[in-house]
């Protein structure tokens, strides 16, 4: 998959393309294929997002994974504070990271 | 301490008014983020891996009750709920909106801070020993000359654009306690064989890709001219300074390059021409500087005698309490670093309650140190088993100063966008491994960075880990034997890099062999120098 994040311009929530709109949920990414970079220079100019990038990812079984840890980190939200992750009832959500 | 004056305040509040303008216009499109990027990062404001971060300035690490209630207030308020205070005396704030930040700077400017001059390729945050004023064996405090020099680069013209970032240490001790010669410019405050005062410069040094351990190249000059000759080392910089490099433009490398000899003669020859262009300020104003750093108001006829019958305070009092120069006090370090915890983070209450104890205990005020802990220059002995109370019901009373539980880390891969690996996960197992041994072990330094650019100083630590990328996988290589003491030295690497868990063990494996050689009364670091690195490397890799 080649999907596509940023970051909110307002807020700087990283934010990842589900197809229409930018979602902060990693499981919500959409592949942009080829229109990668079409997309992205539409959603900044629309100052819908900033700082936005193409990464390689896989849907797996149980969602979408960035293929770096870089982006896990980010679809996640700091390893070692997740009450303020976006998982922060999963005590192991970290190991996603890994 | 330093209070702002009419000057001072309006220029932050302009350029408070001046970043809500142009905030309000990158939000409403006139101003694309091209333009706005470099506007922000003049202003402290990143985008980092999950948020903006905000960098605010703490000159010289030094902070007043009144300010650092305010750093907490705002951790609440904007972001959520903590602080991280840096290896530059700094604090920064990992959640900021950027919508916020105008609101955020304002906040500042009300009790004279700002985070101009955070980023950039310019003069940044000028830093300092976190036990001026206070220190035994200093011979003046510091503070004086780093706020002349705050005031001198503080919206430099000439130095706003250089060809890479800036930054400057001030000591006044023999004890170099700011890494002062891993700096652009460190300055220590020397006393000659005339009994007169002045400034032994060191340039060119730093960590970073290529470390460098900065050489002395002026060894007194005099305090009326400490300015001018500021100027000349960066005016030889700014015009001979590779931009067509990024990797090679700090001024160490035009050191090395030029050699310490030639970048000395153009210097001085630079310095002999400012001479005759009157810019040095005149010494009335390093006086009128001077008054704002006057004693507190310190009790004659205090008792030195501590009550130990507490075997936990005993343990704080003996690691967490440094001498002071007037008899009945003493320097109080507050760690930041409590086991499994992380390094340099503070929530908002312990920021506000650590600003309360100032007030109660220590004249109003507290530095950050370059460890990442906080300091209160001045409590008088009577009181610290009251102070350490408090700290220890908050959280607060860590008794590892200078142990291997205080360790130095940057934010790494957890928060930083620029990281190839996460430092603060590795911090926390080895402070949680090694609890309860820091009296076996002694004094060492272990610090740790996530990627090259070493914000975490592992170059400098007598145990340094730095992390690395190796094919999307975090790797961590180790190094001995470095120092950002007096005596600095640069650590080198022991072989092949080791996963998290392998980077613990071979930490256990070296301070194995430091326990098994060690001699008298020999520090880590001192072993390691005297055996080398090779019964270190036999051990680890086998």
């Amino acid at each position: 998959m080649n999907i596509l994040t940023g970051n909110d311009l307002k807020t700087g929530a990283v934010t990842w393309w589900d197809g229409s709109g930018w979602s902060l949920h990693v499981d919500d990414a959409a592949d942009a294929g080829a229109e990668a970079d079409t997309i992205l220079a539409r959603e900044e100019a629309a100052r819908h997002v900033v700082s936005a990038y193409a990464v390689d990812g896989e849907k797996t079984a149980e969602g979408v994974r960035p293929a770096h840890i870089k982006e896990r980190i980010r679809a996640l939200g700091p390893t070692v504070r997740l009450d303020l992750s976006l998982k922060p009832a999963d005590p192991a959500a970290g190991n996603w990271v890994i | 301490m330093y209070k702002y004056d009419t000057y001072d305040q309006a220029m932050v509040d302009a350029r408070v008014a001046e970043f809500r303008d142009q905030v309000h216009r990158r939000l409403d499109g006139s101003l694309p983020e091209d333009k706005f990027r470099p506007l922000r990062l003049m202003n402290g404001l990143y985008l980092q891996l999950h948020a903006y971060m905000l960098r605010v300035a703490v000159p010289y690490g030094t902070l007043s009750s009144a300010q650092m209630r305010v750093l907490g207030d705002i951790a609440d308020k904007y972001d959520r709920g903590y602080g991280h205070f840096t290896t530059r005396q700094n604090i920064q704030y990992n959640w900021i909106k950027l919508e916020d930040a105008p609101d955020i700077l304002a906040d500042l400017a009300k009790v004279e801070m700002h985070a101009i001059q955070t980023s950039g390729n310019c003069i940044r945050n000028i830093s300092s020993d976190q036990y001026a004023g206070a220190a035994a064996d200093e011979l003046v405090d510091p503070r004086p000359y780093a706020e002349l020099l705050r005031q001198w680069s503080s919206f430099h013209p000439e130095f706003s654009y250089l060809p890479r970032k800036f930054k400057i240490a001030v000591i006044a001790s023999a004890t170099d306690r700011a890494a002062m010669r891993l700096h652009d410019i460190g300055i220590e405050i020397v006393k000659n064989d005339k009994g007169e005062i002045g400034a032994a410069f060191y340039v060119g040094g730093g960590m970073g890709r290529t470390p460098m351990i900065a050489p002395c190249i002026n060894a007194f000059v005099p305090l009326d001219q400490l300015v001018t000759y500021s100027e000349a080392c960066l005016r030889v910089y700014n015009r001979y300074g590779r931009r067509d490099n990024k990797y090679k433009a700090r001024i160490k490398i035009l050191v090395h390059e030029l050699g310490k000899k030639e970048y000395t003669r153009q210097v001085e020859a630079e310095f002999a021409h400012l001479l005759t262009q009157g810019i040095e300020p005149p010494l009335a104003e390093l006086e009128r500087i001077k008054a704002q750093f006057a004693d507190p108001a310190f009790e004659s006829g205090l008792t030195d005698s501590v009550d130990r019958s507490d075997p936990d305070f005993a343990l704080w009092v003996d690691r967490n309490t440094a001498a002071h120069r007037v008899p009945g006090y003493a320097i109080v370090t507050i760690s930041l670093k409590p086991v499994g915890g992380i390094p340099g983070d503070a929530s908002a209450d312990q920021i506000r309650l650590m600003a309360d104890l100032a007030k109660e205990y220590a004249f109003d005020e507290l530095r950050v140190t370059h460890a990442q802990n906080i300091v209160l220059a001045h409590v008088k002995k009577a009181d610290l088993h009251a102070l350490w109370t408090r700290l220890d019901e908050a959280g607060l009373s860590t008794a590892n100063l200078d142990t291997i539980g205080d360790i130095i880390a940057c934010p790494g891969l957890d928060y930083c966008s620029l990281a190839n690996a996460r430092s603060i996960p590795v911090a926390q197992k080895i402070s949680e491994r090694f609890a309860g041994r820091e009296g076996e072990l002694g004094e060492i330094k272990l610090k740790i960075s996530g990627c090259i650019n070493a914000c975490g100083h592992h170059h400098a630590g007598h145990i340094g880990i730095l992390g690395v990328d190796r094919k999307g996988v975090e790797n961590y290589q180790l190094l001995l034997g470095g120092s950002e003491g007096a005596d600095t030295s640069l650590g080198q690497i022991t072989g092949p890099g080791f996963d998290e868990d392998g980077i613990v063990g071979a930490i256990e494996t070296a301070t194995g062999v430091y326990l098994a050689n060690k001699e008298g009364e020999e520090r880590f670091l001192d072993t390691y120098r005297r055996i080398g690195m090779a019964p270190f490397k036999e051990a680890i890799y086998g």
